[in-house]
């Protein structure tokens, strides 16, 4: 083990010994000081935030080429490092509220967090299975936090059962992918391929089997079933961060296999990725027009949004426009994880114990009795449908111009109307807010609104000077295998 | 492909040979079932009460914690093989390995997972 071995898993090793020793730190804290642990833990996450930090503008592959730190896992390790920031923000009032205030949510979520960064930095196959499992497992227990809620449990155990499922596809994937290449590594996958060693049929199907594995995690039609009721059983803070997290280390894992390893498999996958791409966008945005729980209208509106990301995979074959479309991807996973994080912020102030304030009609008169509270959710609502100036509009715009120089004029176009669909759920929330009567509790604590100011005011200012932010998507991308 | 030829030949053969076994069995065995002969095998014993009874939820507790310490083992082994060849390199790794197990232990002994009244 050299000393660049050990700087490439820095971040990740301070959050997973942070981890480990917080389980222990936690049993000598009193039952009812808790606030305590999750301070710590969001200590624990600004020191790996520093760690990250000398990693920008390094390439440095580690440990025989299982690991790369590059760009692209750079700012996803920032972006992961913050929802842990935002969900702890989301959850500590949340948690005490509903007398669920147990210590676990804390080091679980750091334990996810290190899986998700591990996804980030993963350049094996092997590795990526690993990081998938060490993310997975502790959602799993995360979503039936709520516990003896019958929602949560089965919330937590449908989560299971299909992940564990859709781990054994991406398992079978990287086995064929194997047998077809000899090796797992994604620099030797691409290797074997231009030198013609590579079984291509085999190479092929195990892609394939792959992309059905990750479907299932970032929710893509057809593989998203269990998506709303995982979404609406699971505790809200939970869902946020699953929504983000979650999803985001599914794209990680996506963009770079398929970018790197596989741009050469483009002519018999693209159809089938633009497709599951299309419907996703169509089924998402149309199914949430029926929803009147405000969390299965969000769950859906996630497997819309995981539908725009696909778009960017779908170019993986073009060269230099799926780099474009990689940078465009990433500043949109960041434009909705703000969104995304505010949202849920305003929907965890409204909710009541027993899954109580969720329907749409308990939002009625909120913008007469808490302006701020519906301004925020004003803002929130107009980034996911991507109406300037919000941070939304312009990850749309970014990741739609980067489609159309794919040569995907199709898919682009059915990106903008369902995008207008959208239009009509996102904004009836903001009808309801400002044109109807209703007497709306809000029951938010400090630091529930820190964390919904903030990501209000960061919406739309970043979008104001979203210059820094675009170069510095445009530099965290990967290179092409082509 | 043609290198995976003889796990097909081996597939193949080895279904015949089980098959064979038990179609032979079936058609030269002499057959006289009794009532006492076809009830389900339970080490000897008389069967009683139903064959899906419940059972206490902290087995699944016990199992659990089992895993903890068979996994360890698994890991001891292969590494004590070749304990010499590792140095101290190889003692510190697995020093870090068993502190993790250690923590997951307390825990679970601090949550009172280990009592059983």
């Amino acid at each position: 083990m050299k000393w660049d071995d050990l700087f490439a898993i820095l971040p990740l090793v301070v959050i997973s010994t942070w981890a480990v020793v917080l389980v222990l730190v936690d049993i000598v804290i009193p039952r009812d000081r808790k606030g305590i642990t999750a301070a710590l833990a969001a200590l624990g996450l600004i020191f790996a935030l520093y760690f990250t930090l000398p990693q920008y503008n390094r390439h440095l592959v580690a440990f025989n080429g299982m690991v790369i730190v590059d760009g692209f896992s750079a700012f996803l390790n920032t972006l992961f490092l913050a929802s842990g920031l935002l969900a702890i923000a989301l959850a500590y009032g949340f948690l005490k509220r509903n007398n669920i205030d147990r210590s676990e949510y804390y080091t679980l979520m750091l334990f996810s967090i290190s899986g998700m960064m591990l996804m980030g930095i993963a350049a094996d196959l092997i590795i990526i299975f690993l990081a998938l499992e060490l993310l997975s497992i502790p959602l799993y227990v995360l979503a039936g936090f709520a516990r003896p809620r019958l929602d949560s449990e089965e919330a937590a155990l449908k989560y299971f059962i299909l992940g564990a499922f859709s781990g054994g596809f991406v398992v079978y994937g990287v086995a064929l992918v194997y047998g077809a290449t000899g090796s797992t590594a994604i620099v030797e996958i691409i290797q074997a391929v231009v030198a013609g060693k590579a079984a291509m049929v085999l190479l092929t199907i195990g892609a394939a089997l792959i992309m059905v594995g990750f479907g299932f995690k970032v929710a893509a039609v057809p593989f998203h079933m269990w998506t709303p009721d995982v979404y609406q059983g699971s505790p809200s803070p939970v869902t946020s961060f699953m929504a983000v997290g979650a999803k985001a280390a599914g794209f990680a894992a996506l963009l770079r296999i398929f970018v790197s390893a596989f741009p050469y498999l483009s002519v018999s996958l693209v159809p089938i990725l633009w497709l599951i791409s299309a419907l996703t966008m169509i089924l998402g945005n149309i199914v949430a027009i029926a929803q009147n729980n405000i969390k299965r209208m969000l769950a859906y509106s996630s497997i819309a949004h995981a539908g725009y990301i696909l778009m960017a995979v779908v170019t993986f074959g073009k060269g230099s426009a799926a780099i474009d479309a990689v940078s465009a991807a990433l500043f949109y996973l960041l434009a909705y994880a703000l969104t995304n994080f505010g949202a849920w912020s305003v929907v965890i102030a409204l909710e009541k114990s027993e899954g109580r304030g969720l329907l749409l009609q308990d939002y009625a008169g909120l913008g007469k009795k808490y302006p701020a509270w519906a301004a925020a959710m004003t803002v929130f609502m107009l980034s996911f449908t991507g109406v300037p100036p919000t941070l939304g509009f312009l990850g749309k715009f970014y990741l739609f111009r980067s489609v159309l120089e794919g040569g995907f004029i199709g898919l682009a176009i059915i990106a903008v109307l369902t995008s207008l669909v959208s239009a009509y759920y996102y904004l009836r929330v903001v009808v309801i807010m400002y044109m109807q009567d209703g007497e709306p509790v809000v029951e938010g604590d400090i630091w529930l609104k820190v964390a919904a100011g903030a990501t209000a005011v960061l919406v739309v200012v970043l979008s104001l000077f979203a210059t820094p932010l675009l170069q510095w998507a445009a530099q965290a991308t990967l290179q092409s295998g082509l | 492909m043609s290198e995976y030829l003889p796990i097909v030949v081996l597939l193949i053969l080895s279904a015949f040979v089980a098959g064979a076994a038990i179609a032979l069995g079936h058609l030269f065995g002499p057959h006289h079932p009794t009532e006492r002969k076809s009830l389900p095998y339970e080490s000897g014993m008389t069967p009683f009460g139903p064959g899906a009874r419940r059972m206490p939820v902290r087995f699944y507790l016990i199992a659990v914690l089992f895993i903890l310490f068979d996994i360890e083992t698994v890991f001891f082994l292969p590494w004590a093989v070749v304990f010499r060849k590792l140095g101290l390199f190889g003692l510190i790794e697995m020093l870090i390995f068993v502190m993790v197990l250690v923590v997951g232990f307390l825990y679970a002994w601090e949550k009172g997972a280990l009592e059983w009244e």
